[in-house]
């Protein structure tokens, strides 16, 4: 190296290990399309920094993580008053919102809206987390109430954990409830 | 604009370090980068980073997220966070002489 002393050069952080590896949790207990994505997103940035991610899966969030619902995730406007229509600016009126078809349109539109921004579907983007090193965990009451074990549950999923287990292994980590 | 010297290489940076030119890059200026940022370079890190450089033309001046390495590039995601530890697409767009990249995923 015959780099001056003053050479800028990004500082990546990551050989610093002596405040610890930084950690997030992100509970996901929302079952709706565009309340899986946050805590997707937002895990696989924290992948991508080097940050340690625990995504635990409890309530409604159990359909994220459950083969033949995971990728069914629907977007009702129903009781969302900031949903727009594709043209204009104009609110969908509530009153219209829970008509029949309403939720099927709303869906694939919010689906393509998310894959034209090159934004994989809910198993894919599993799958991506899971390879670049995030950890998946189904909560136990859960599971117990929509009679499911590890067999029935998305195959990234490590194990099915109850509310101590899981504070226990948030210990020093940022948690997220979404 | 700064201008910094890496291993003998005078290149135009941002504030951070990432290079600003990108004719100003060639595969040795990429080893020094990779050197700078502790990277050991193997014959699949450079098939990584010559897919960064080739995308970024095409793509009209973006920089590929890691998602886009692996779906499009057909990296293996596991493999570069092995070969370029904790950060990957940050230090590939580093050592590709790229700016960082700019999608959430």
């Amino acid at each position: 190296m015959t780099s001056t002393a003053e050479a800028i050069i990004p500082k990546f952080d990551d050989d610093d290990e002596t405040e610890g590896v930084r950690k997030l949790a992100i509970i996901c207990s929302k079952g709706n399309l565009d309340m899986a994505y946050p805590g997707l997103i937002l895990g696989n940035a924290a992948l991508g920094e080097g940050v340690e991610l625990h995504l635990f899966f409890t309530f409604w969030g159990m359909d994220m993580i459950i083969p033949g619902r995971m990728n069914e995730l629907k977007f009702s406007p129903s009781g969302n008053t900031a949903m727009h229509m594709p043209v204009g600016d104009v609110r969908i009126p509530q009153a219209l919102a829970p008509m029949p078809g309403m939720q099927p349109m709303a869906t694939k539109m919010l689906k393509k809206q998310i894959a034209d921004l090159g934004v994989p579907e809910v198993p894919e983007f599993l799958a991506h987390i899971v390879a670049s090193g995030g950890h998946l965990h189904a909560c136990r009451m859960s599971a117990d109430m929509n009679h499911v074990t590890l067999e029935d549950l998305y195959e990234g999923v490590e194990d099915i954990i109850n509310a101590s287990d899981f504070i226990e292994l948030t210990a020093g980590a940022q948690l997220l409830f979404i | 604009m700064p201008v910094t010297t890496i291993d003998g290489h005078e290149i135009h940076v941002d504030a951070e370090g990432f290079m600003t030119e990108y004719d100003e890059w060639n595969e040795e200026l990429g080893k020094s980068l990779a050197a700078a940022i502790g990277v050991e370079m193997s014959d699949d890190a450079w098939g990584a980073i010559r897919f960064l450089r080739r995308d970024f033309k095409a793509e009209g001046g973006h920089t590929p997220t890691l998602r886009r390495v692996s779906t499009v590039g057909g990296f293996d995601t596991k493999k570069l966070f092995e070969m370029f530890p904790k950060k990957p697409a940050k230090k590939m767009a580093y050592i590709a002489g790229l700016p960082k990249p700019a999608g959430c995923v």
